[in-house]
């Protein structure tokens, strides 16, 4: 299937590891991506902060670019913001007449236009889970990944806000869950799988990043986690280049590799860890990859709820010898 | 104080329901409940709650408001706004109310922590390129603000992403920046607040 890509100013570098996995699983998936031709920033959470028509501009430039060389189509963006702003705009300007004004003059100030509804923007997560589809991953598993403990991560712009069209719980997701399961990992109850990383905040205030981010390696830690799968560079970059400030800020000694969910799949579809990108994470994965073995894990049994009781269980006194 | 729905937009909490996509008008509707507050993960580190800020909006204390740090400590997690049970939206309301501390030069306040200047730094590589420079971005605002924090940037974790490839020593520039800098200009020309 062919789909419009938007990779955003992320994947170009800092998460080349995401950008690599992605093109490497596309392949066996079936997947066609189409890169928009010069595309540009999509302001992340920044432009908005400064002035609101030149961040919606921004974002439309790029909707305008994909309908004109793609048409109508599925438009693709692994990075959460880069997906949030680009839904976003796409919805308010099909809700407000004003701002539609306003962006379509800006945009024609550049000889382009755009018509919101045209293009119909996903995560890279709702293509692989909802257009792909569970059972078409499972099949191409060949190297199962055994006995890996991975905490999946969602992070905040994938999930929520949920005033907009979403294929997944804004607080509870799951889809990420199901794709990591079919990949043959176990997949740990993480109850903090969709708190925020503390975005930004580690340039601004590196006491409240630092805190947020501590919280999440604590509970995946708590969990047993020996990685987590990740779809966001902003979380990545979060968790894993900010791990060793927070062991130093909390005396702590957190070594929790964090992964994207797709070298994961990578992994598991039988491709070569060093087409996939790994390596460029620092808190490395390689401890985490060894403990994956051939052998299926035995189901765990849940634990014995103790004897069959017909009624209240009730205290008993020790019987007199 | 009265607020009604036709007259001009006269104090921040109605230019703020303006300027809002979305339901900014459920504002109004403010239950004053404090779910937004209990979900805030960076709720500890701010000024006023949102929940305070909204109770201060609607008692026009639009200073007070502007000068806080509440939006610039907002994460944009958007656990409130699925949560709000007026459907308020919150997260975006606060990028509205960053915009208008800027706006009312109420932006350089010491709680604040140089945010709206961090944003800036990050739009003029955007704006400049079209794409954006980490390496410049935090060079460039950390030399300014935090001389230690950029050394220790630098040295550290710096070097950790430079020597595993994740950073580029120069910025990237789109092709047809010159027509990304025409529809900015437009839309700067246009963007002045409802």
């Amino acid at each position: 299937m062919k789909y419009g890509y938007y990779p955003g100013c992320s994947l170009e570098k800092n998460a080349r590891a995401y950008h690599v996995s992605t093109m490497a699983v596309a392949k066996p998936l079936g997947i066609e991506f189409v890169e928009v031709d010069d595309w540009n920033c999509c302001g992340a959470t920044e432009m908005i902060a400064i002035e609101k028509i030149p961040a919606y501009a921004l974002v439309s430039r790029n909707l305008a670019l994909a309908a004109k060389q793609n048409g109508s189509t599925n438009l693709v963006a692994p990075c959460s913001a880069c997906y949030l702003n680009l839904k976003k705009v796409d919805h308010y300007l099909a809700e407000n007449k004003q701002l539609k004004e306003k962006v379509d003059q800006a945009l024609e100030a550049g000889g382009l236009s755009y018509q919101p509804g045209t293009i119909n923007v996903q995560h890279l997560l709702e293509t692989i889970a909802v257009d792909i589809g569970y059972e078409a991953i499972k099949e191409k598993v060949v190297k199962p990944l055994y006995n890996l403990r991975v905490a999946p991560y969602y992070g905040c712009l994938v999930p929520r806000p949920a005033n907009m069209e979403r294929f997944d719980d804004p607080e509870h997701p799951t889809s990420l869950d199901k794709i990591i399961k079919n990949l043959g990992a176990t997949v740990i109850d993480f109850p903090l799988k969709a708190q925020c990383c503390g975005g930004h905040m580690t340039q601004i205030s590196e006491n409240t990043a630092l805190e947020l981010i501590r919280r999440l390696l604590k509970n995946a830690a708590d969990y047993e986690a020996d990685m987590i799968a990740t779809l966001c560079p902003m979380c990545q970059l979060n968790l894993d280049a900010y791990q060793d400030a927070v062991n130093a800020h909390f005396g702590t000694n957190y070594k929790i590799p964090v992964v994207y969910f797709t070298q994961l799949m990578g992994l598991a579809f039988g491709i070569p860890a060093n087409e996939l990108g790994f390596g460029k994470e620092i808190v490395s994965a390689q401890p985490a990859l060894d403990k994956i073995t051939e052998e299926a894990p035995k189901p765990v049994r849940t634990r014995e709820r103790g004897k069959q009781h017909t009624e209240l269980p009730m205290p008993t006194q020790a019987e007199e010898e | 104080m009265t607020h009604t729905l036709t007259s001009r937009p006269s104090t921040l909490l109605d230019q703020v329901i303006a300027d809002t996509p979305g339901k900014a008008m459920n504002l109004k509707a403010c239950l004053q409940c404090g779910t937004c507050a209990g979900s805030c993960p960076s709720g500890p580190d701010m000024d006023y709650s949102p929940r305070a800020i909204f109770a201060m909006l609607e008692a026009g204390m639009d200073e007070q408001v502007l000068k806080s740090n509440t939006p610039w400590f907002c994460v944009s997690c958007y656990h409130c706004m699925v949560r709000c049970p007026q459907e308020i939206p919150i997260t975006d309301i606060m990028y509205t109310l960053k915009r208008r501390a800027i706006a009312a030069g109420y932006y350089r306040e010491p709680s604040q922590e140089n945010a709206a200047e961090f944003s800036e730094t990050f739009c003029d590589f955007v704006e400049n390129s079209g794409r954006s420079f980490e390496l410049g971005i935090a060079m460039r605002y950390h030399l300014r603000h935090h001389p230690l924090g950029a050394v220790k940037m630098a040295t550290g974790m710096g070097m950790k992403m430079l020597s595993r490839g994740r950073m580029d020593i120069t910025p990237t520039r789109i092709k047809n920046i010159d027509q990304l800098k025409s529809i900015l200009k437009k839309a700067k020309e246009l963007g002045g607040e409802e």
